[in-house]
């Protein structure tokens, strides 16, 4: 019994950080229509800038993690600016060659940069593992699942309860209507890809605790799952990523402990198949048909 | 001089020209209708106006400024508000959200909270549903919402597109009721209507739209009795 529950909590910390990616997914999609596939590279170049910051610079950790996450909003800012405005209105499929484009350059530049091999880091989260009974938890997961936590409900009063957050609303369901309100689309879709950016920061400083290595390619095996998680959620609701990057962490560490780690990722999918045969719009998607 | 002078308008969509030259003005405190039949251009016109389409020439003057060099988001603090064709409430926004959108570029709290008490008067079911998601409201209450939305900018002038379309007859004359009296509490109107009939028992002027020409223009009450418009557009 004890070793079920370790492994839920274990699937709870990957699944928030899916989670985590999941929201700039889903946040992008829902104001610009558009899916990111460079996001998931955010999460490398977040694992490189913490790199650079803690090792080569011997930066405190907060200004470390404070500088990783300001680095990836405006790096995010940054490509929507240069690489997705100028196609704001060409067709999708030139938009999606694109931002699949913008994923190989920022690998291909993290390999000019670090080159290849992997680099050896040592996590900045020293909490110790907890023991409650015969459940051990480490103390990388128990902060993923806080630092997950706390993201989650800054985020969520932000869309609901602020002005910022209504107008990103309005912005997603109509833009020009918004205009017509004094709302600033451009810089609400700034804003949009700066808070995903940023949140894939704290997952990929996240992740790099919880793995200690760093490659160029970190980011693509995450952002897809994280991807999965999204679509799998209802892609461009913001609760529906949250539970549907929870809900993947945890099949994934259940299969991978109790059924078979070679079948974990057939598993994944099989689930996701699933769910969109039943509810073709996601868990928490709107019922709404849309041609891609 | 007028509040809001266009002149020799020309819009395209593609090579396909919408608008053809056309020239007019309104002067603050009329109600200046726009009739026309569907696909005649008078959208085409308001979406002109407040910046959501470019034209390819001509000139809109609103108070002193050059709207054409304005960006869209930069107009409703000119004091012009825009109702769109189709009302464009934020169907997933709450009704009180809504109406909060319309004072977006407003920063005084007490005004914007004298606004919303003024707005809840005139529509008292949106004050009924203020934590209704929009997007089930009737189509009635959508309308209302979305002309109070607008209202909430406070505009000098407030340019409607087809206010009444897909309404029951009861909700058609309140919303010409509301009109004329935005219009009475010194709002300057702008409105665009197929119902023409409607639209001209309020106007001061009006001017008769088709296929992006302005053909007829003058005195509303002129207009009613104009032998044309009657067989063109009040089925008489
Ligand atoms: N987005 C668009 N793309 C191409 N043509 C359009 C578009 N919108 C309107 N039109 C055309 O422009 C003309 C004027 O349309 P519109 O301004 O909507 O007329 P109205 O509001 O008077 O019904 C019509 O012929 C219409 O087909
Ligand atoms: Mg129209």
């Amino acid at each position: 019994m004890g070793s079920v529950l370790e492994q839920l909590i274990n699937g709870l910390g990957t699944g928030s950080i899916y989670a985590l990616i999941a929201l700039g997914y889903t946040m992008v999609y829902g104001i610009a229509k558009m899916i990111n596939f460079a996001h998931g590279d955010i999460i490398m170049v977040g694992a490189y800038v913490l790199y650079v910051t803690v090792v080569q610079f011997k930066l405190p950790v907060i200004a470390a993690v404070a500088i990783t996450i300001t680095f990836c909003a405006v790096l995010g800012i940054t490509i929507e600016k240069i690489a997705y405005k100028p196609l704001r209105k060409a067709p999708s499929l030139a938009v999606l060659i694109t931002a699949i484009g913008m994923s190989f350059l920022l690998q291909s530049l993290a390999l000019l940069i670090f080159n290849a091999n992997p680099i050896a880091f040592k996590s900045i989260i020293n909490v110790k593992t907890v023991k409650i009974g015969d459940i051990a938890v480490s103390g990388v997961t128990l902060v993923t699942l806080l630092v997950t936590l706390i993201c989650m409900i800054a985020l969520s009063l932000f869309i609901s309860k602020t002005k910022a957050g209504s107008a990103m609303r309005a912005v997603s369901e109509d833009k020009a209507a918004a205009q017509l309100m004094g709302i600033n689309v451009n810089k609400t879709i700034s804003m949009t890809f700066a808070i995903g950016s940023a949140l894939a920061a704290v997952a990929g400083i996240l992740f790099v605790c919880q793995y200690q290595s760093i490659k160029p390619t970190l980011g693509a095996l995450p952002g897809i799952k994280a991807f999965v998680a999204a679509v799998l959620g209802g892609i461009g609701s913001v609760p529906g990523a949250m539970i549907g990057g929870v809900l993947l962490g945890v099949i994934e560490s259940i299969s991978k402990a109790y059924i078979s780690s070679e079948l974990t990722d057939a598993i994944v999918f099989g689930v996701l198949v699933l769910v969109l045969l039943v509810k073709p719009s996601g868990l928490l998607g709107k019922n709404r048909i849309e041609k891609v | 001089m007028a509040m809001l002078t266009i002149k020799d308008l020309n819009v395209y969509y593609g090579v396909i020209q919408a608008i053809k030259g056309i020239s007019f003005e309104v002067n603050e405190g009329e109600v200046i209708a726009l009739i026309g039949a569907n696909g005649a251009g008078k959208t085409t016109i308001l979406h002109t106006i407040t910046g959501l389409i470019s034209p390819k020439s001509g000139s809109i003057d609103f108070e002193g400024n050059d709207l054409i060099k304005i960006p869209a988001h930069k107009i409703v603090s000119l004091g012009m508000a825009h109702v769109p064709e189709g009302r464009r409430i934020f169907a997933e926004l709450t009704v009180l959200e809504n109406l909060k959108m319309g004072a977006y570029t407003r920063s005084d709290k007490k005004e914007i909270d004298n606004t919303l008490e003024m707005i809840y008067k005139r529509f008292p079911r949106l004050k009924e549903r203020k934590n209704q998601i929009a997007g089930t409201l009737s189509g009635g209450e959508q309308q209302m919402l979305a002309m109070g939305r607008a209202l909430m900018s406070h505009p000098r002038i407030i340019l409607m597109d087809e206010p009444s379309m897909g309404l029951s007859p009861l909700f058609v004359s309140e919303i010409f009721d509301i009109i004329r009296e935005i219009s009475e509490s010194g709002t300057t109107v702008l409105l665009v209507e197929q119902n023409a009939k409607k639209a001209l028992s309020i106007a001061d002027r009006a001017y008769v739209l088709e296929t992006g020409n302005i053909v007829l223009s003058g005195d509303a009450k002129e207009l009613m009795n104009d032998d044309s418009v009657k067989k063109a557009y009040l089925g008489e």
